[in-house]
């Protein structure tokens, strides 16, 4: 029999990614549910020492997989040996991050061990010793409850920044263990020839707890700077709507909306944002949104939890200033 | 140089979406249908490539027969011919299913590339495109946003997407690569595109002339099974500030971040 829930964690440059956390507290809070325990599958080099931090989180157990060739995710790399972590111990259920490392990596495992994957769940429950999943679909306009059938472990990746964080428990102690596996040369058809990081290390906006986005009401690029200061001021990330990016005024990593970039964060601020369907679609899933815009008709505000109708060159900055005043 | 696309037909972005009375489907009427706004990139990427290779870009899509409209537009911006599989067993078929199917429809054919979306932005699942690679055996880079093609046509470059930079990834060709947008800008089909298209070859095929197995696709061959449609939540009504100034308005906003939603 299948048993225990196995979470896939993140690493990037040996430090472990936000996500493998969450990962690890929901699959706690599942795993409870089940009466089973939880194991975390870290892989990189030099990676072992990482292993205490999920325990925090509530893992029962690492499995380690150290490896030279593990250091920078490659598909070919990872799935092989998760596959074969996977045949040997048979878990009921695999849990990624549905970040672009754990949407890759899902689809190909699952194809390997002939099984299903719900990607980018916003919520997960065990009915009947089954996993279900609830996932948005048509950019979040529906969501859709899922479940397994014929499938072995049961893959479902979840959206970064939307499952609570448990509190680390120092005292917890967990069980790390090194992963039996073979990689052979000949089955890496891909290498990572260059990794490229932005300029200025910001938090990614998949990752950010806080984003302050501007569209165009902006006017140009240079407005921006107002956007940054608060963003600075507030350790937000600067997102931006399609119509920005199609401008030329801000890169395409940084859009926010249906075709760009899905977050989740704790506070979005929509500064000369419209809010058409195609960008509601990425953000309608914040916690708490705020849109400055100076048009009361706009439909932003018919998603905002707070809306100030208001010329943004004037409110984004008196903010900024009230805001340091609070802080 | 030969190019596989693998095309979804989606309702455009700019649809309602109506769930059907039985909570497990959406409404389908009055529903306008495009292609993939991701397969748009792949289709534009696998002619750019044959404009510099040569060779044939063919359009492979899984879905009824009014998929043949998006595979006629992917021929009308310069692809060279299309297969449509359309059989009704394929009702209810989730994304292993269609990987299934495209691979049979693959497996006959000579390729040094296979271009797919990042996702579709129907089910938004970004599942088929990895699910397809694995059932061939062939390196995938996904989320692609920049592709670069040895001289000699065997290893390919790809610049994928991650959070907060990029991996800059080689493979060997034949390789199937996701494209994101910023890829590239696709072009629009022009008159001229739209007359030849009518005349280029648009094979139909069953998922007998496969040899799939009706048991491996449909709803009963699903791995992943819909329990239920909901509508979103809706968020509870959200609060106008009100002020005389702006200055007065950020004021009040500030104190209600703070203090109110304890946020900032
Ligand atoms: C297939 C497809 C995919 C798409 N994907 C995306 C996507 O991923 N993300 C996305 O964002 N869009 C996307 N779009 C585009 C989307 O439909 C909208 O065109 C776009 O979001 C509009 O951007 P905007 O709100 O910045 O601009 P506009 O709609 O022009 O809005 C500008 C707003 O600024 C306000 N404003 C102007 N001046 C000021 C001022 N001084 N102070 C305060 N407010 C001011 C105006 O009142 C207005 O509401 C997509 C479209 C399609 C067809
Ligand atoms: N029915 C289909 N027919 C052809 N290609 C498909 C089909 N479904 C998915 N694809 C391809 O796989 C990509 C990802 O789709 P999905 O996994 O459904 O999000 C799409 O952008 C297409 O390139």
């Amino acid at each position: 029999m299948a048993q225990g829930i196995w979470i896939v964690a993140e690493q990037r440059e040996g430090e472990l990614r936000k996500v493998s956390f969450e990962l690890v507290s929901e699959a706690r809070r599942l795993a409870d549910a089940m009466g089973q325990p939880v194991a975390a599958i870290l892989l990189g080099s030099n990676i072992k020492e990482k292993a205490a931090e999920l325990g925090k989180y509530g893992a029962d157990k690492v499995i380690v997989a150290d490896d030279d060739r593990l250091t920078t995710y490659t598909t070919d790399a990872y799935v092989s040996v998760i596959a074969q972590l996977a045949q040997a111990q048979e878990p009921a259920i695999i849990l990624l991050g549905a970040s672009v490392q754990g949407k890759d990596l899902s689809g190909r495992l699952a194809a390997r061990l002939g099984v299903g994957v719900a990607q980018d769940c916003v919520a997960l429950s065990i009915e009947d010793g089954n996993l279900v999943a609830k996932r948005p679909i048509y950019a979040g306009k529906a969501y859709a409850t899922v479940t397994y059938t014929d499938s072995v472990p049961q893959i479902a990746t979840a959206r970064p920044n939307v499952f609570e964080l448990n509190e680390p428990d120092e005292s917890r102690s967990v069980e790390v263990i090194d992963a039996e596996f073979s990689l052979d040369d000949s089955q890496l058809k891909t290498k990572v020839a260059e990794v490229i990081e932005e300029a200025g290390g910001k938090v990614d906006l998949t990752e950010a707890e806080r984003i302050v986005s501007g569209g165009r009401g902006m006017k140009g690029p240079e407005e921006f700077a107002i956007l940054e200061e608060l963003a600075d001021l507030i350790a937000a990330t600067v997102g931006a709507s399609r119509s920005v990016v199609d401008a030329g005024w801000r890169p395409h990593a940084d859009q926010v909306g249906q075709t760009g970039k899905v977050v989740s964060p704790n506070l979005y601020i929509a500064c000369g944002i419209s809010g058409a369907i195609q960008h509601l679609a990425g953000m309608s899933t914040s916690k708490l949104i705020v849109a400055i815009n100076k048009d009361p008709e706009a439909p932003i505000f018919q998603k905002a939890d707070y809306g100030v109708v208001g010329d943004l060159f004037e409110v984004v900055p008196a903010l900024t200033e009230a805001l340091k005043k609070v802080l | 140089m030969n190019i596989l696309v693998c095309l979804k037909q989606v309702p455009d972005t700019e649809s309602q979406i109506k769930i059907a009375p039985d909570g497990k489907a959406i409404v389908t009427d009055n529903i306008k249908w495009v292609m993939n706004p991701y397969d748009e990139c792949a289709v534009e990427e696998a002619l750019r490539i044959k404009e510099k290779f040569g060779g044939e870009v063919t359009i492979i899509g899984v879905g009824p027969k009014r998929v043949t409209e998006a595979i006629r537009t992917a021929l009308a911006m310069g692809a060279d011919k299309g297969i449509l599989v359309d059989d009704p067993a394929l009702t209810g078929t989730d994304s292993l299913g269609t990987a299934r199917v495209l691979a049979a429809v693959i497996k006959d054919l000579e390729y040094d590339m296979i271009l797919c979306g990042k996702q579709g932005v129907d089910d938004d699942s970004a599942v088929v495109g990895s699910n397809l690679a694995e059932l061939l055996g062939i390196p995938q880079v996904s989320v692609v946003v920049k592709l670069e093609i040895s001289e000699d046509g065997s290893v390919v470059k790809a610049h994928k997407e991650v959070e907060g930079g990029a991996f800059v990834i080689e493979a060997a060709l034949p390789a199937l690569i996701t494209a994101q947008k910023g890829l590239n800008e696709p072009r629009y089909a022009s008159l001229p595109g739209i007359m030849k298209a009518k005349k280029k070859p648009l094979d139909v095929k069953t998922i007998a002339d496969l040899g799939v197995d009706a048991g491996e696709v449909g709803e009963s061959g699903a791995k992943i099974k819909v329990i239920q449609i909901t509508p979103p939540e809706e968020r509870a009504a959200g609060k106008m500030v009100e002020g005389e100034t702006p200055q007065e308005k950020a004021d009040k906003l500030a104190s209600l971040l703070h203090e109110e939603a304890k946020i900032i």
